[in-house]
C-alpha cells in the first residue's frame, strides 16, 4: 500500500505527523489548552480528539506549569506525551517543570525513569499578534543539559522532526515557527519516516559564504541567498534545525569551505543560540574563516508591538549587508 | 442572597499525645489494625529515628552532605508508607525518609543520595517510586500525570503525594488540586504541617483556619489528622486511599505535627524559633505515645521494644557501613545518564574532561 502523498502547510504537516504516530502507538498522548474539541488555536491537533478521544487527547485545565509536569508524570509512566504550549510568551511556567525535572530525571535516578516527551510550541513574530505572542528564546532551552530543542522550517522538515522528537527517548522542546505555518505548501508523504535529530540540512550549496539559519528566518535567509547569487556571490544556506545539540560538523565543514560565515535569527542578540555557533566556530574553525562572523539578529530590546515590529525582524536587506560586508573584508 | 456552597473540615485524633486510645482495642481490631500492625508502625517509627539520628551525625562528622531531618513526623510518614499497596506509587518531598524505608528503599540508598551520589535515586525495589523532590510542591503536578496513566490503564493504582505547609502556597500545589478534581483522579495529598517553612511559620503562610480546606477549591474533601498520631494517620490514610482505588476521586490530609529540629542541618532553628514552643512540641511526640500504648495496653514488653532498638541499631549500622565502602562513580557518570544515547557534542566534552584528569601535573 503506497503512503498517502499531500500539499501540506507546515501546519497540517504537524497535524499529519500527530495522527500517524497515535495510530502506530498508543502510548502517545496530546495534551494542552484547547486541544480537544477546538483542535488547537492554530489547528496543530484538529481532529485528533475525534478520531482518538478524549482520554488520549486531552483539554487541560488552564496552567502551563501542570500541563508540563503533569506530562512529566505520564512520561514515567511510559507513555509518551505531547504537551502544546499555546504561544512560546506563556512556556516560562512550564519551563521550571522542565529545567528542575524534565531534564533531570534519568540523570537523577540513573536511568531508572526518564521523561520521553515534547513540548510543543509556536513562536517567533511577524504575524502582528499581541504582546507576549511574538517571541523566540529557544536559546533559553538550548541552555538546559539534558533535553533536545528542535524547530522546523518548511512542512515537510516538521512531519519529520515532529516525529523523531515523539520517538526520542528524552524530553524534547519541539518550537513550530508560526509565521510560516500557512506560508507555504509542500508536498509531504505521510510513510512514517523521521528525519534525524542530530544534523543540520545544507539547504543550498554554496562556494562564497555560510549564511545559517533556524525557524521561518530561512525564508530571508534564503531570499538573501538568491539576492546574493545574482550578484555573484555563492551562498551555502544551512539550516540548523536542531538547535540542541547542534550539529558541529556540518557548520564547520561548511565554514572551512567558504572561509565566511553570517549567522541570522530573530532572537535578542545576547546570548542567543547564534552565540554559541559563533563560539563553536572560534574554538573549532577559526583557521578556516577569512572574515569575522556576523550575527544579523534582533535586539537586546523588548519585542515591540506590531507597528514597530518589522524593524525588530531581521531583513533580506540586513542579510545581504552582512554578507556583503564578510565578502569585502 | 442564597447560600451556594458551604463546606466542613474535620479533624481526626485516635491516639492522644500521652498515648490514650479513644476507642477500644476491639474497635481497632474490627478497623483491620492488629497488635502486630502496632508493633510494626512502632519498628519502622524507631527505625526512622534511628536512621535521621545517625544521618545527622553522619552530616556533622562530613561523610554525607546537607540532610533534611524527619525528626517528629514518623508517624504520618510511616502511616504513609504502611497504608500504601506496593504497586501504588509514592511521591515524595525531601523529608520523606521514614516513608521510602517503609516502601522498600534501602537504607545505603538513601544515605548514597544525602552523601551526593545519583545512585541513591536507582532504588532497587519501590522501582516506580519517584525520587526526592528538592523543588517546593512541583511534585505534586507529577502525581497528577501518573495518577492519570493509572486511570488511563483502568489500574486500580494510587498515587499518593507528600508535600509541607509551605508547600499549600505554591501555584504547582493549586494547579494539581484543581486538575485531580477535574479529572478524579486516584491521588491523595498528604500536606505534613509541621508548622514551619524553614523561619516562617504557619500563621504567616496562609490566612485559611486551615490547609485542609484548599482541597474544596480543588472539588474535592480534606481532613485534618493527628499527624503525630500513627493510628489515626493509618485509619485515614486507609479510607482516602482506597476511596481512590475505587474510582471517589482525590482527597487531601492534612497531618498536623511539628518539625522537632532545624530545617536541614544547614539551617539553625534557634535564630527563628522559640525554646519553649519546641519544648511543647516534644511532649507530643509520635514515638513516645506509641511506646506508652505498647507498654500500658502490654502489646509489647519493655524488653521487646528494647529488642527493636537493637535492631534498628544493628540494621543502621550496617547500611552505613554499606555507604561507607561504595566506591565513587567513575567520572563519566556525570554525562551517561543526561540522555538515553550520549550525543557526540557531550562525548567531546567527556571526552576533554578525561583527557585533562589524565594530564594533570
Amino acid at each position: 500500500m503506497s503512503s498517502p502523498v499531500a500539499e501540506l502547510t507546515m501546519i497540517e504537516a504537524v497535524n499529519t505527523a500527530l495522527q500517524h504516530e497515535m495510530s502506530v502507538d498508543e502510548n502517545i498522548l496530546v495534551l494542552g489548552e484547547d486541544v480537544g474539541a477546538n483542535g488547537g488555536v492554530f489547528r496543530a491537533t484538529d481532529n485528533l480528539q475525534q478520531r482518538f478521544g478524549e482520554l488520549r487527547v486531552i483539554d487541560t485545565p488552564l496552567a502551563e506549569s501542570l500541563i508540563s509536569g503533569m506530562a512529566i508524570g505520564l512520561a514515567v509512566q511510559g507513555f509518551k506525551p505531547v504537551a502544546e504550549i499555546q504561544f512560546m510568551g506563556f512556556i516560562y511556567t512550564a519551563f521550571d517543570q522542565f529545567i528542575c525535572h524534565a531534564s533531570r530525571m534519568r540523570n537523577r535516578t540513573r536511568g531508572r525513569l526518564s521523561c520521553p516527551m515534547v513540548l510543543r510550541a509556536p513562536f517567533g513574530g511577524g504575524i502582528h499578534a499581541p504582546e507576549h505572542h511574538s517571541e523566540s528564546t529557544e536559546a533559553i532551552f538550548a541552555h538546559v543539559p539534558g533535553i533536545r530543542v528542535v524547530i522546523p522550517s518548511s512542512p515537510a522538515r516538521a512531519y519529520g522532526l515532529l516525529l523523531a522528537a515523539m520517538r526520542n527517548p528524552d524530553p524534547v522542546v519541539f518550537l513550530e515557527p508560526k509565521r510560516i505555518y500557512r506560508a507555504q505548501s509542500e508536498l509531504v508523504i505521510d510513510d512514517g519516516q523521521a528525519l534525524p535529530l542530530d544534523v543540520c540540512f545544507t539547504l543550498r550549496q554554496g562556494s562564497d559564504l555560510t549564511l545559517i539559519s533556524w525557524g521561518a528566518m530561512l525564508q530571508e535567509t534564503l531570499q538573501a541567498a538568491q539576492s546574493l547569487a545574482q550578484q555573484g556571490i555563492d551562498a551555502e544556506v544551512i539550516d540548523l534545525a536542531t538547535i540542541k545539540p547542534i550539529d558541529k560538523l556540518t557548520i564547520l565543514e561548511s565554514v572551512e569551505k567558504t572561509g565566511r560565515c553570517v549567522i541570522v535569527c530573530e532572537a535578542a542578540k545576547t546570548g542567543a543560540v547564534a552565540a554559541e555557533i559563533s563560539a563553536i566556530i572560534a574554538e573549532e574553525g577559526l583557521t578556516s574563516l577569512l572574515a569575522p562572523i556576523i550575527r544579523v539578529s534582533g535586539h537586546d530590546t523588548v519585542m515591540p508591538l506590531f507597528k514597530l515590529e518589522q524593524y525588530y525582524m531581521p531583513s533580506v536587506a540586513q542579510i545581504i549587508t552582512a554578507a556583503k560586508k564578510v565578502m569585502e573584508f | 442572597m442564597k447560600e451556594v456552597a458551604q463546606f466542613t473540615i474535620n479533624y481526626s485524633q485516635t491516639l492522644n499525645s500521652t498515648g490514650q486510645l479513644n476507642i477500644t482495642l476491639d474497635a481497632l481490631k474490627s478497623q483491620g489494625v492488629s497488635f502486630e500492625d502496632l508493633r510494626e508502625f512502632y519498628y519502622h517509627m524507631l527505625l526512622a529515628r534511628t536512621f535521621d539520628t545517625k544521618a545527622i551525625a553522619l552530616q556533622r562528622t562530613g561523610r554525607i552532605g546537607t540532610y533534611a531531618s524527619c525528626l517528629g513526623q514518623e508517624a504520618i510518614s510511616t502511616a504513609i508508607g504502611q497504608t500504601m499497596q506496593p504497586s501504588d506509587v509514592f511521591i515524595p518531598g525531601y523529608r520523606d525518609a521514614a516513608t521510602f524505608l517503609c516502601r522498600g528503599a534501602k537504607m545505603h540508598e538513601l544515605l548514597l543520595y544525602w552523601g551526593g551520589d545519583e545512585r541513591g535515586m536507582n532504588f532497587e525495589h519501590n522501582n516506580q517510586d519517584m525520587p526526592y523532590n528538592v523543588p517546593i510542591a512541583s511534585q505534586c503536578c507529577h502525581s497528577v500525570g501518573i495518577a492519570y496513566a493509572f486511570k488511563l490503564r483502568k489500574q486500580a493504582r494510587v498515587a499518593v503525594v507528600v508535600c509541607g505547609d509551605g508547600g499549600t502556597s505554591e501555584g504547582d500545589f493549586y494547579e494539581s488540586l484543581n486538575a485531580a478534581g477535574v479529572w478524579q483522579l486516584p491521588i491523595v495529598f498528604v500536606v505534613i504541617n509541621n508548622q514551619w517553612a524553614i523561619s516562617v511559620p504557619r500563621s504567616k503562610q496562609s490566612a485559611c483556619e486551615t490547609l485542609a480546606q484548599k482541597a474544596i477549591a480543588g472539588g474535592f474533601s480534606g481532613e485534618q489528622v493527628d499527624g503525630n498520631d500513627i493510628v489515626g494517620c493509618h485509619l485515614q490514610l486507609s479510607k482516602a486511599i482506597a476511596n481512590a482505588r475505587t474510582g471517589n476521586g482525590p482527597q487531601l490530609i492534612e497531618a498536623i505535627s511539628y518539625r522537632l529540629t532545624d530545617h536541614t542541618t544547614a539551617d539553625d532553628a534557634s535564630r527563628y524559633r522559640d525554646d519553649q514552643e519546641l519544648a511543647d512540641a516534644w511532649l507530643k511526640d509520635p514515638l513516645k505515645r506509641l511506646h506508652t500504648l505498647l507498654i500500658n495496653e502490654k502489646i509489647s514488653s519493655e524488653l521487646e521494644l528494647q529488642d527493636m532498638q537493637t535492631q534498628c541499631n544493628a540494621q543502621v549500622e550496617q547500611s552505613v557501613a554499606q555507604y561507607l565502602a561504595t566506591p565513587a562513580q567513575p567520572v563519566s557518570a556525570i554525562f551517561e545518564y543526561m540522555y538515553q544515547e550520549m550525543p557526540s557534542a557531550l562525548q567531546q566534552q567527556l571526552d576533554e574532561l578525561e583527557q585533562s584528569l589524565n594530564s594533570e601535573v
